[in-house]
């Protein structure tokens, strides 16, 4: 047992929690200092997951890449697919169809639901639920899985959106399925929030534990939930107004407190929105193609030059940074993880709280290991 | 009358059998003969609780998390204990090369010694009573408190910081929980005026208005102090929400992190050991030990209404497993020491009241009542106030 | 905070216990090897080869353009072109390997094959205890009919049909076209000739 001696403290202890350990969702490993179980110190060490995913990106075809944005973030393949859709739509000036932006629309704010309802179901496991919220989640999760698949033909890995529109046309069968899960999911939420939200133990482990000040989180370049969970009004669904976002009725929610209960309220209430948004857009979806005529998979060269597409996923901005210079492979291919982004104020938010804290506190920022190695 | 011979044989046939068995045996030994039996039926008829009850809580656990739960050993999964303990009985024993052996070798052993120990002062039924101590509360506490040692052997023993931490959040919780836990038992022991728990469970016969069982439980007092018992039991047995030093989440295991096969199941043999000594006692002091819940029901053996009560308090806990996350552990002790204790304190004084006002006539059993009741409910709700400043639902506004 | 909220959560978790009883909702498990859910017809998970007719190796609709293999994303796709006596390209594959192990069923190569000769099967129980070579599918192992095609995604499959077939409707008209302009062409160079050079 190494010892790290400290003259007010004494001795302090080390402990390595990861890369192996059941609440580091994933192989992840923080290095804590600890002094009794109060953490002084708390060094976040990644890269175990590391797969070289931007240097490959490089090394293919534009279209080659695209199933490998799946695997980023293995829970939101249909956000990833679209910010990297959107990054090289603005590289070759491509136009998806109206139809086709609809069911970006459509299927981000099922991924919103699902990658929501997961964190909320882990984040309970890491407080030590016994697995019954992280089981209810993952049995509403099945059903827009269940969607994806019948759409896309796979359930994580989508590998749905192409340059210029989507891969599939959804067939009224699809949405009325699609509509059939979005009006039973208030039921499902209510039901969860009321083991959940109300419980007393949760909200004495979550409230005031984790809090990020406003500026810290803006200086981080913290995105996503957790930025609105401090109280700054950033949604680049808003503030972009990328795809069709301007045409639908939702509103953001705020928090004042910045801590882990309210990243995790902030969650839940933005999945009340998102139910808005996919009842206007399922209804609202108009005919028509579902892919620009110029658009082409294999072959394709954009033009020389470079592009960012940022979309407001579930995480955080999810973005692609792409450099063309004319040939069938992306010279720099950079991906913006919001995971990666948000990880990064972690000592920031566990120092003065406990070990259990500091699990907890990584489980409401919502990361996803694949994303953040890459 | 037959129906009541027949309960009555079905009453004292453990007896007949103790008495059939010993006969046969030379008389000299007949004192040793007869430990034995007791031992040996307290071991057989609790394991094979363990057993069931380790089934029982995984498929209570998986219908709560809508799964079917185990179901491949056996009809409906039933064989699955068996299956787990063949495959922890073959797993490899692994123990940690810097380990200290010895303690880590005796940490199951105390552990499940002390839980089987503790059995012996119950009265599972009206005649059912392995050992008659004068003392037998104070025999229970002395034998169960023997849990914290062994946790904390074999958390130092592993030499894992996991274990390590797990140990220090055991220490701490078992003590001070220990203290709601005997402070729970002073108003039993005070009305029944005895630490025996054969007498204890006498002084719960009779009837409240002839329907109402008089059990402690149903008396202010009595729920109050069953109530503090029973979190305070929880968190003993390191159950959920108080399974802190085996937090899966934060300490990988905790003090188990570095055992393995047969010492594994032992440690979780001794867990289930305790809930169930825990839940014994419940019921011999608060929920009447073997009497019937109503008169009429009287003709079935004592020792199944034992067991029915016995059941009934195993599956809530495992209910409660089911739903809650778990406390940090400044707020666990926080809990104890600023909430249980003082309730706990609180309840000897309804306690007391209760016993002083018993010969009240007129209308005055009314406004008794209402005392006990508002003795019952008024400290918790304060301290609870007090406890929780600061935390509570929020509203969250949108963006304009 | 009065206990009422874990009162309520333990109301829940009774409702669903029971519920996991009585209603279909929440006993949502599927016990796997007895039961089994229906795929929906866009299911993919590895790519197989389709051949027309009766011959497996013979009525490949690959010509070994080796496409797939270039865009395939994590290369697992392997083509060696047959080649004829004469060394002449055969446009048959002679080898074609796909190892997956490796393929991650991303269905690139479906989308980027121009002959519609390569699809993906929803077969899903590959498993194997042979990892190297148990899961490296040759020519043989993909060879599948078209009829398993239209079997397992039969809108798909009934939509490549008409596209061949118009295709070679398409095709057939061109070539008689082009016969029948070959054959007017010769016969006014024959005319034409029999006009300039009278036949002896």
């Amino acid at each position: 047992m190494r010892a790290v001696h400290d003259e007010f403290h004494g001795d302090l202890m080390e402990v390595s929690m990861g890369p192996h350990h059941p609440s580091t969702h994933g192989v992840f490993r923080m290095n804590v200092v600890l002094d009794g179980e109060r953490i002084v110190k708390l060094k976040p060490v990644f890269g175990y997951l590391h797969r070289n995913h931007e240097k490959l990106g490089e090394g293919m075809t534009w279209l080659a890449s695209m199933p490998f944005t799946d695997r980023l973030d293995y829970l939101c393949a249909m956000t990833n697919n679209w910010a990297y859709a959107l990054a090289v739509e603005r590289l070759t000036g491509l136009q998806p169809p109206e139809r086709a932006e609809y069911i970006r629309v459509v299927l981000a704010e099922l991924t919103r639901l699902l990658n929501h309802t997961c964190l909320a179901g882990f984040l309970l496991q890491d407080t030590g639920a016994m697995g019954t919220p992280l089981m209810y989640a993952f049995r509403e999760r099945e059903k827009i899985l269940d969607l994806f698949e019948a759409l896309s033909g796979s359930r994580m890995m989508c590998n749905y959106q192409r340059f210029g529109g989507c891969r599939v046309d959804v067939s009224p069968a699809w949405l009325a399925a699609a509509r059939k899960v979005v009006d039973a999911y208030p039921r499902f939420l209510d039901e969860f929030e009321a083991l959940v939200t109300g419980n007393e133990i949760v909200m004495a482990r979550t409230q005031g534990v984790g809090r990020v000040a406003p500026e810290l989180a803006v200086a981080a370049g913290v995105t996503g939930p957790m930025l609105r969970a401090c109280g700054v009004d950033y949604d680049i669904r808003k503030v972009d107004g990328y795809g069709l976002y301007p045409r639908f009725h939702f509103r953001v929610p705020l928090g004042d407190h910045g801590d882990t209960y309210d990243r995790y309220m902030i969650r839940v209430l933005e999945m009340r929105e998102s139910i808005g948004i996919l009842k206007q857009a399922i209804d609202g979806i108009p005919d028509g193609p579902i892919l620009d005529p110029k658009a082409k998979g294999r072959g394709l060269r954009p033009p020389a030059g470079e592009a960012y597409g940022r979309i407001e996923g579930p995480k955080g901005e999810i973005g692609f940074f792409l450099v063309s210079d004319g040939t069938p492979n992306p010279s720099r291919y950079r991906v913006r993880a919001p995971s990666f982004v948000n990880l990064t104020i972690l000592e920031d938010m566990c120092l003065g709280h406990t070990v259990a804290d500091a699990v907890v506190i990584l489980g409401s920022i919502d990361i996803v290991l694949g994303e953040v190695d890459r | 009358m037959s129906a009541s011979t027949a309960s009555g044989v079905l009453e004292t046939f453990p007896l007949e059998a103790r008495a059939f068995l010993l006969e046969r045996l030379p008389t000299p030994w007949g004192w040793l003969a007869a430990s034995l039996l007791s031992i040996g039926a307290i071991v057989v008829v609790f394991a094979s609780i363990f057993a069931i009850s380790t089934l029982l809580e995984r498929k209570i656990l998986a219908r709560i998390q809508n799964r079917p739960g185990p179901n491949r050993v056996g009809p409906g999964g039933l064989l699955q204990p068996l299956a787990d303990a063949i495959k922890t009985i073959t797993k490899e024993d692994i123990v940690p090369r810097s380990a200290d052996g010895l303690l880590h070798f005796l940490a199951p052993v105390v552990l499940v010694a002390g839980a089987l120990l503790s059995f012996a002062v119950i009265p599972f039924g009206r005649h059912l009573v392995p050992v008659e101590l004068e003392a037998g509360v104070l025999f229970f506490f002395a034998a169960a408190a023997s849990s914290e040692v062994a946790v904390f052997m074999a958390g130092w023993a592993s030499r894992n910081k996991y274990a390590m931490l797990a140990a220090m959040r055991a220490l701490a919780q078992l003590i001070s929980y220990e203290l709601p836990l005997v402070l729970a038992v002073v108003p039993v022991v005070m009305l029944a005026g005895s630490l025996s728990t054969v007498e204890i469970v006498a002084a719960q016969a009779g009837w409240w208005g002839g329907i109402l069982p008089q059990w402690h439980v149903f008396s202010p007092w009595g729920l109050g102090a069953f109530l503090v018992f029973m979190i305070a039991a929880l968190a003993e047995s390191n159950r959920s929400p108080f399974d802190l030093p085996e937090a899966e989440s934060e300490l990988i295991a905790g003090h188990l992190t570095e055992y393995s096969g047969f010492k594994y199941a032992l440690f979780f043999m001794a867990e289930y050991l305790g809930m169930t000594a825990l839940c014994c006692l419940a019921v011999t002091l608060f929920l009447g030990g073997w009497h019937a819940p109503s008169a009429f029901l009287e003709f079935v053996p004592s020792y199944l209404w034992f067991g029915a009560k016995l059941g009934v308090l195993i599956v809530v806990l495992m209910w409660i497993r089911g739903t809650v996350p778990r406390l940090r552990i400044d707020q666990l002790m926080r809990l104890s020491w600023k909430f249980l204790v003082p309730v706990a304190l609180g309840t000897i004084v309804n306690a007391a009241f209760w016993h002083s006002s018993a010969e009240w006539g007129g209308a005055w059993p009314a406004v008794r009542w209402a005392a006990g009741v508002a003795l019952l409910l008024g400290p918790p709700a304060w301290l609870a106030r007090r406890l929780s400043a600061g935390l509570g639902p929020r509203v969250y506004r949108y963006a304009t | 905070m009065n206990g009422l909220g874990i009162l309520k959560g333990l109301a829940v978790t009774a409702k669903n216990f029971a519920g996991s009883f009585s209603t279909k909702d929440r006993l949502v498990t599927v016990e796997y090897p007895e039961q089994r859910t229906e795929l929906p017809e866009n299911t993919r998970q590895f790519p197989f080869l389709v051949y027309d007719g009766t011959e497996p190796i013979d009525g490949l609709r690959c010509v070994a353009c080796r496409i797939c293999e270039k865009e395939c994303p994590p290369q697992c796709i392997y083509i060696v072109m047959e080649r004829d006596a004469a060394g002449k390209p055969a446009k048959k594959p002679r080898v074609f390997d796909i190892d997956v192990s490796v393929c991650m069923s991303c269905q690139i190569c479906v989308e980027v094959c121009p002959f519609d000769a390569i699809k993906m099967d929803n077969a899903f129980e590959i498993a194997t205890s042979d990892r190297f070579e148990g899961l490296l599918l040759k020519r043989e192992d993909l060879a599948k009919p078209n009829s398993h095609f239209h079997r397992i995604h039969p809108t798909d499959a009934a939509e490549v049909d008409a596209r061949l077939e118009e295709d070679r409707r398409k095709a057939e008209e061109k070539a008689r076209l082009a016969a029948e302009a070959k054959a007017k062409a010769t016969r006014a160079r024959d005319e034409g000739g029999a006009g300039a050079a009278p036949k002896p």
